[in-house]
């Protein structure tokens, strides 16, 4: 693999994570308790496809294949896409998708601050842009974390249950392989492992302060970095891609 | 057409562009809130530099539509708008008066100076107090951390009870 090559598989490893969470938090639209958080968890979403269109705008240009972030998100079959198994889990209850965005969104803070201190300057750039966006979804999602665990006798049990059922996913995001460790030689992207410890650090606090008990460290499935998804992201491709598919080159 | 000669200084440029509403917050101007980052010629063509508020802001397109044609209206019609995303847009580039407007249209001015992003350590500390922008009244509660727009939040005023959009701090 040449460093072109890896560098295209590193951004869309970022653009598909932010294009799949944020096509799962679209599907929330309509649908949501309240009022706010039908708003909320559309603005996350469009923080997140706006992400998207940096980043796999920037892969296309590596790649030199003519292929921009349509291209990209609206052509690719599932076995293409490089995002975590975690963001394409179904948003279940409102627990279960409050913890999904808790564990990624503290991940995603600590990857994108690594991030800004890129050699690549692009990489930098989309980074320092995201990570004030994503400084407010981990607030948003700390909070709903710690109002669930730490409210009724329902809403814990279903937030208990839904960090139980996710944390099989997170151990994927602080495992590198050949494209991880050829970003950080070149000093692009940071030591995953690394974001580990500050990681479990904050679910740790969180945790306690939300009377949950975080599930102990153990066998992680893994795959999505690689293009071997969970029978989820079909499924979530069938419903993105419909439009590309059925009219293709359909534009506004 | 215009040439050297003729042109207008970017002083007059500048003032055009402060009559160039935000399309989702029309109180305030594209320069009242930073997006405006740089006025330049380059050669004969007329070169603005815009920045977006979030990534995914559906506004900035319309943002670069609306100075093109205001500017376009004013007889320049050699010029190009480019998107800029470093340094990432912060609120402290909102203007006094842009602050002063957003009041008096009914949004709470962004906190002042919050500095970089530093979750961790923010995530520790108690929320801010935003005075409601109607009555002044700093008895005020949020509701949600993003409103009608992804740079706002929704919060209550618990004097006056009128529920009213923050814009955030970033």
């Amino acid at each position: 693999m040449t460093g072109q090559e890896a560098l295209f598989e590193y951004l869309l490893r970022l653009g598909d994570n932010a294009l799949i969470l944020g096509h799962r938090l679209s599907e929330w639209c309509g649908h949501s308790p309240a009022l706010e958080e039908d708003l909320a968890l559309s603005n996350v979403a469009l923080d997140l496809i706006g992400q998207t269109q940096l980043w796999l705008n920037l892969a296309g240009e590596i790649e030199g294949k003519g292929r921009d972030a349509d291209k990209l998100a609206y052509l690719r079959d599932a076995r293409d896409f490089r995002n975590l198994l975690l963001v394409e889990q179904p948003n279940g209850d409102f627990a279960a998708t409050m913890a999904r965005q808790f564990y990624f969104d503290a991940w995603h803070y600590l990857l994108l601050r690594e991030l800004t201190g890129s050699k690549d300057a692009r990489i930098a750039e989309i980074a320092a842009k995201g990570l004030k966006e994503v400084t407010y979804h981990l607030e948003r999602s700390q909070e709903w974390v710690l109002r669930l665990g730490d409210g009724t006798e329902e809403s814990h049990r279903r937030m208990q249950a839904a960090i139980d059922d996710l944390w099989m996913y997170t151990g994927e995001m602080f495992e590198s392989d050949e494209v991880d460790q050829a970003m950080m030689r070149e000093s692009v992207g940071p030591d995953l492992a690394a974001l580990h410890e500050p990681w479990l650090g904050l679910m740790r606090t969180t945790a306690e302060d939300a009377t949950l008990t975080l599930p102990q460290p153990g066998w992680a499935q893994r795959g999505g970095k690689r293009g071997m998804h969970s029978e989820h992201l079909g499924y979530i491709l069938a419903d993105l891609q419909f439009l590309q598919r059925a009219y293709p080159n359909a534009t506004w | 057409m215009t040439s050297s000669l003729t042109r207008p200084d970017l002083e007059q440029i500048r003032t055009w562009l402060e009559e160039v509403p935000d399309p989702e917050v029309p109180a305030v101007s594209v320069m009242d809130l930073g997006i405006v980052r740089d006025v330049q010629w380059s050669g004969d063509d007329l070169v603005v530099a815009i920045t977006p508020t979030y990534s995914g802001c559906p506004a900035t397109s319309v943002i670069a539509l609306d100075i093109e044609s205001a500017l376009r209206a004013k007889g320049l019609d050699r010029l190009r708008v480019e998107r800029r995303l470093s340094p990432p847009w912060t609120t402290d580039w909102i203007s006094a008066e842009g602050r002063r407007k957003l009041e008096a249209y009914g949004i709470a001015p962004p906190a002042e100076n919050a500095g970089g992003p530093s979750v961790f350590d923010r995530l520790l500390r108690k929320p801010l107090t935003i005075a409601c922008p109607r009555c002044k009244s700093e008895n005020t509660a949020r509701i949600s951390e993003f409103g009608s727009t992804p740079c706002k939040a929704q919060y209550r005023c618990d004097d006056c009870l009128e529920p009213f959009d923050y814009f955030k701090c970033i």
